[in-house]
């Protein structure tokens, strides 16, 4: 294979990995506040790009995509405090059972509201066949945004875990509910807010990614799966592992298809979720001795 | 006793159902199995939208033979387990005169055999030739065969001057026919086929599958799937520099996958009806005021631009009420006024049934169609 070849594969697969990093970061913020997995996570991220399409219709494409966000984040809030804020003492298992029901909901009412067919925002900059080469390899402008917004949102997110009051409290009430509450932080609060800001990240890489990947009322599915799948590779919880998880699948599949048929790339990544999940579920960059300790 | 309670009302509740009075007997029952919802939505819905148009039509004139028309249409989501169920249903406890739909190729082969057996009447909406090869004895459909497309686009490739091309067909029936047709009559036509990739129907990037078509330096590409990847593989091939020409197969007949491509959909190849270019047509093409007016009572009902497969509907459910027309209710007798419609003028082309042939159409039915300026219009050479 050609140089050229090989790095055409390889922007590919980033392409790839940073978008179902993205998604993987939205179920991380929510597992650290909450110990669950949020299978609605997908949701978030159709409904982000969907109502942007439909809002770019009556105002510029930036402001579009603001409204979008905050929208979905509001959403966000509402499917908490309806549906998870007053469980007493809910079970990981009970919760989880609530967002994959809460997916289906969310799917079906997005169906009717807007109906079954495929949209897109307007590439950013360029259009659908501009593309940048840089030195006999492609890329889509589109490409460079997804890869610069993810950046920034990682960026954004380790700074506010590890040095905002917020963050630390939301991670406060993530190890010990309990003790988070002794010492006087509400601890329903951070999960509505931690549900608000993965709807948030969810409802952006919604917008960004969807000139790429086109949204559909069903697509969240497809993304959550692979999302999910980054999330648990890389290790629950943490974002710049799901970054680096994300960007590894990405890149496995890519490369998957030069050697194998097409068809077999979503074998390829179940399996390496199987196989991490049977051998490492620590994930591959989360300590071994800390998952032990956790709930779920 | 709580148990007892709840399995009582589910009971009740089951019996509820099966009692519901059935409608009254002077109508005429036509089931439809379509995917209204789901990835084969943009098939489903413009035909269970037609259906309902065509039965508002025909009852407000007082339906066929003083019998309206009850329609009855499910939503298949495009899911073969879905349409059996349903066909099911249809057969069984509606017992409907005949079935319209599914919508896709693998939804119909699922239920082939249950309607065969069931000697009801099937009037498929899906493209795939093993349909009607081998011949059903109820089993008809209305879009033109994988074949005659193939045929069509290895014609126009013989005019270009191709011979090496790289095939690319989503993991669906529809995809995995066509790219069967596809190999089987390359051979005749003199075209090699050096490099064939088949991905998933839901791929949301086949950035890696067109580097791969690239590497094997072929002289054209053809894409045989449904939608979404008709329009990223288009977009895809342009953003990585591929500048041989994409043949995409009748499936491409929206408008909505042009505009989703956008400008890399400009100068795609392919075979379709001719609903799409009704305005360009000749005058003196028997199939014009049929797309005339289905076009234009579609859009002024619905406000969205009609599309070939809401046509296949139209053909299905007018090939039946004119059956209906002639042989009335009795199942055996319009199955014979189905098989013996000839120069039926409908929007996929002028049907002639044989006992031979479920399809009536020929390869005159399609024209090869291109995109300029973000419209379809007739490709002139």
């Amino acid at each position: 294979m050609s140089a050229e070849l090989f790095f055409q594969y390889l922007v590919a697969g980033v392409t790839y990995g940073i978008i179902y990093s993205i998604v993987a970061i939205g179920f991380n913020i929510i597992y650290n506040t909450t110990g669950i997995i949020n299978f609605a996570q997908g949701e978030f991220v159709m409904l982000g790009g969907m109502t942007a399409v439909t809002l770019n219709g009556f105002m510029p494409l930036p402001a579009a995509i603001v409204v979008a966000v905050l929208v979905t984040m509001a959403i966000g809030a509402l499917v908490e405090i309806v549906f998870i804020r007053w469980l007493v003492n809910p079970s990981v298992l009970r919760m989880i059972i609530i967002t994959i029901g809460l997916s289906i909901l969310i799917r079906e009412i997005a169906l009717h509201v807007w109906d079954e067919k495929v949209r897109a925002l307007p590439y950013f900059t360029g259009t659908s066949v501009s593309s940048i080469e840089v030195g006999g390899v492609h890329i889509s402008p589109q490409v460079l945004w997804v890869i610069g917004v993810c950046t920034v949102i990682v960026i954004i997110l380790n700074f506010f875990f590890s040095c905002t009051s917020m963050g630390r409290q939301m991670r406060a009430c993530s190890d010990n509910r309990n003790a988070a509450r002794l010492c006087g932080i509400s601890a329903r609060n951070m999960v509505t807010l931690s549900f608000v800001l993965s709807a948030g990240i969810g409802a952006l890489a919604g917008c960004v990614v969807s000139p790429i990947t086109y949204v559909q009322y069903d697509s969240g599915t497809g993304l959550a799966i692979k999302g999910f799948t980054v999330a648990i590779l890389g290790g629950l919880g943490n974002s710049m592992a799901a970054v680096a998880a994300g960007i590894l699948l990405g890149v496995l599949e890519s490369f998957s298809i030069w050697v194998m048929p097409t068809a077999f790339k979503d074998a390829l990544s179940i399996s390496i979720l199987l196989i991490i999940l049977f051998a490492r579920p620590s994930g591959l960059f989360g300590s071994r001795e800390v998952f032990s300790m956790k709930e779920f | 006793m709580k148990f007892a309670k709840v399995f009582a009302a589910v009971l009740l509740l089951l019996f509820a159902v099966t009692l519901t009075p059935s409608a009254a007997e002077d109508t005429i029952k036509f089931g439809a199995i379509l995917s209204v919802t789901g990835p084969a939505s943009f098939l489903g819905a413009p035909e269970s939208k037609t259906l309902e148009m065509l039965a508002e039509e025909i009852n407000a004139k007082g339906g066929i033979k003083g019998k309206k028309v009850e329609l009855i249409i499910k939503d298949s989501m495009g899911k073969p387990e879905n349409a059996v169920s349903f066909a099911k249903q249809l057969i069984e406890e509606d017992k409907v005169l005949a079935i319209i739909g599914p919508s896709t190729s693998g939804e119909t082969m699922a239920i082939k055999n249950l309607l065969e057996e069931a000697k009801t009447i099937l009037l498929s909406c899906a493209a795939a030739e093993v349909i009607v090869d081998p011949v059903a004895k109820y089993v008809f459909k209305t879009p033109q065969k994988d074949s005659f497309a193939v045929r069509k686009i290895y014609m126009e490739m013989k005019k270009m001057g191709i011979s090496k091309i790289g095939v690319a067909a989503g993991n669906t029936g529809f995809g995995k026919a066509g790219k069967e047709q596809l190999e089987k009559i390359a051979p005749e036509f003199g075209i090699d086929i050096l490099i064939s990739e088949v991905y998933d129907k839901s791929a949301t990037d086949l950035t890696a599958v067109v580097t791969k078509l690239k590497a094997a330096d072929v002289q054209a590409v053809v894409n045989w799937s449904i939608v979404p990847a008709q329009s990223i593989i288009a977009k895809n091939m342009r953003q990585i520099g591929m500048t041989v020409p994409l043949f995409q197969s009748h499936g491409f007949g929206n408008i909505k996958y042009v505009e989703a491509a956008g400008p890399a959909a400009e100068g795609i190849i392919f075979p379709a009806g001719r609903l799409l270019v009704v305005n360009v047509l000749p005058e003196e093409n028997s199939q014009k005021p049929v797309l005339a007016k289905y076009k234009s009572d579609y859009e002024s009902k619905f406000q969205e631009d009609a599309s070939t497969f809401g046509g296949h509907a139209y053909d299905a459910f007018m090939i039946l009420a004119k059956a209906v027309e002639t042989a009335g209710t009795d199942t055996e007798k319009v199955r014979d006024a189905i098989e013996s419609t000839k120069g039926f003028v409908g929007t996929g082309g002028v049907f002639n049934f044989s006992a031979e042939d479920h399809n009536g159409l020929d390869i005159n039915a399609f024209d090869m169609l291109t995109v300029k300026d973000g419209k379809f219009t007739l490709l002139t050479n």
